[in-house]
């Protein structure tokens, strides 16, 4: 197994900034926006993106959700392994809101679907967009393509790419490994 | 990642320490997903489970459908009042004819003790014990420890006692091996001749007066007497059980404590508790009827996560 960087500290850092201010000059204060990471990764973008938002460029009140897909994937049962759930918090209705899914790597596309038909469960939002900081090109099996993407990377079917927060990890940084 | 050690759920005696704890963490995601605007998830949408009651039953049997539709899975119920059983067919011939029918799971209701058991050994199904004569009721003993977990934090190291028809009842039993399994103490408290005679081979303590179990227990769980199940009399009238061993207002205030009311339903109200009792503040009988759905929900799709293609 190998390993390669592919976004150090710096340029993690950099990126989230430039997504943060893209996300201000579509949605402004955010008064009918909210944000929705998906669980498990992107809980942690999502919240680094919140809190830039709100230091860096005073913006209050932004609404944040989590999001976990699990009993919507379109692959129970078909796996090797059992899938694994984790917690959803969503304590508002997006019902009329502008919903942006937040998550860390964008890769067949599958679980952003499973995530459009879960976030119904919370009302019918009155569109949805979707920020990634990794978007993995020509590996899509549904037709979904990010709003807002932090790096598109090149990889093939058995390299993986890894996205390390401080919170977790230790470090901010973004590797692609080789099997 | 972690999967239940069985593929039937028929007992709590089947069950390890780990399968309880997978079983609880599954019900608290399901527990957020009944509770959203849309209490629906896709997850079972190419299971079809039949419901079989071969007894009658009103809350396990709402409580199993309704967890079912909640995971989209595909249901069918019938009752043996209305079933070909009348006519004679054998167990496996029923549930063998439902299978026919590309059923992937069976919940039944029997009047047997060990009918899901014998069913799992002669059928190609998953199957649930949704309570087999005076045996086991495995999911209402999930529900039970559930709630107190939820009302007490966890269930390690807790007292409870079960109060009343312990002799019929198997939601008694369940419950012994569920909550010893994880750790609590339990006696049981009831009349005499309502007490199996081995009860202590459990591990279970007797304790024959109330109070005294009351003022030692953090939760009592009372249980129904079981006037079908009587085929002779067991205590000389409903009014003197209700004397000895029915919980009122004034006995719940007089104790040293504030102690957790279960019942796994359906009350007899002024015979094992009160009405003021069952309606109180320290009575957790309707969080155990909204947990026991959760609880189900856990259960079906564990086990429909093991159910091969």
């Amino acid at each position: 197994m190998s390993q390669k960087i592919l976004l150090t500290s710096q340029e993690v850092n950099i990126i989230l900034h430039r997504l943060a201010c893209q996300l201000i000059e579509k949605h402004l204060d955010f008064s009918n926006t909210v944000l929705i990471g998906l669980q498990p990764r992107g809980k942690f973008l999502a919240e680094r993106i919140k809190q830039i938002l709100e230091k860096e460029y005073s913006v209050s009140n932004i609404e944040l959700g989590f999001l976990d897909i699990t009993f919507f994937r379109d692959d129970f049962r078909r796996g090797e392994k059992p899938l694994e759930a984790n917690k959803t918090q969503i304590d508002f209705l997006v019902e009329d809101k502008k919903v942006v899914f937040v998550d860390d790597v964008l890769y067949t596309g599958r679980s952003i679907n499973a995530a459009l038909t879960a976030i119904q469960s919370f009302g019918r939002p009155s569109e949805v967009e979707l920020l990634t900081l990794i978007d993995r090109r020509f590996s899509r099996h549904l037709p979904i393509q990010p709003d807002y993407r932090g790096r598109q990377v090149d990889a093939i079917n058995n390299e993986k790419v890894k996205v390390c927060w401080i919170e977790n990890e230790g470090e901010d940084a973004v590797y692609l490994i080789t099997n | 990642m972690k999967e239940l050690s069985v593929n039937h759920l028929l007992g709590i005696k089947y069950l390890v320490k780990e399968d309880i704890d997978l079983i609880f963490e599954t019900a608290d995601h399901f527990k957020e997903v009944i509770n959203r605007p849309i209490k629906k998830v896709p997850s079972l949408r190419d299971i079809t489970i039949a419901n079989i009651f071969f007894e009658n039953s009103t809350r396990t049997k709402l409580s199993f459908e309704l967890a079912q539709k909640r995971l989209s899975a595909d249901v069918i119920s019938f009752s043996a009042a209305q079933s070909s059983v009348k006519k004679g067919e054998t167990l496996i011939d029923t549930v063998n004819n439902i299978l026919s029918m590309k059923v992937d799971m069976v919940v039944m209701r029997h009047a047997n003790p060990g009918a899901a058991y014998f069913l799992s050994q002669n059928v190609k199904a998953s199957i649930v014990n949704a309570g087999d004569g005076a045996h086991e009721h495995p999911t209402q003993a999930l529900l039970d420890s559930f709630s107190i977990r939820e009302r007490l934090g966890e269930v390690a190291g807790k007292k409870v006692v079960i109060v009343g028809d312990v002799l019929h009842s198997r939601v008694a039993l369940s419950n012994i091996y569920a909550l010893q399994m994880q750790g609590a103490e339990v006696k049981v408290c009831g009349p005499k001749t309502l007490i199996p005679k081995y009860i202590e081979s459990l591990g279970v303590s007797v304790e024959p007066n109330l109070r005294k179990a009351l003022e030692w227990c953090d939760v009592a769980n009372m249980l129904r007497v079981q006037n079908e199940r009587m085929d002779v009399n067991y205590f000389p009238s409903t009014r003197e059980y209700a004397q000895q061993y029915g919980v009122d207002k004034a006995l719940l205030d007089s104790l040293n404590k504030e102690i957790v009311i279960m019942h796994p339903g359906p009350i007899n109200r002024g015979v094992e508790i009160t009405s003021d009792v069952a309606d109180s503040q320290q009575s957790v009988i309707l969080d155990q009827v909204e947990n026991g759905v959760a609880i189900r929900m856990a259960v079906i799709y564990l086990l429909a996560s093991k159910i091969k293609q």
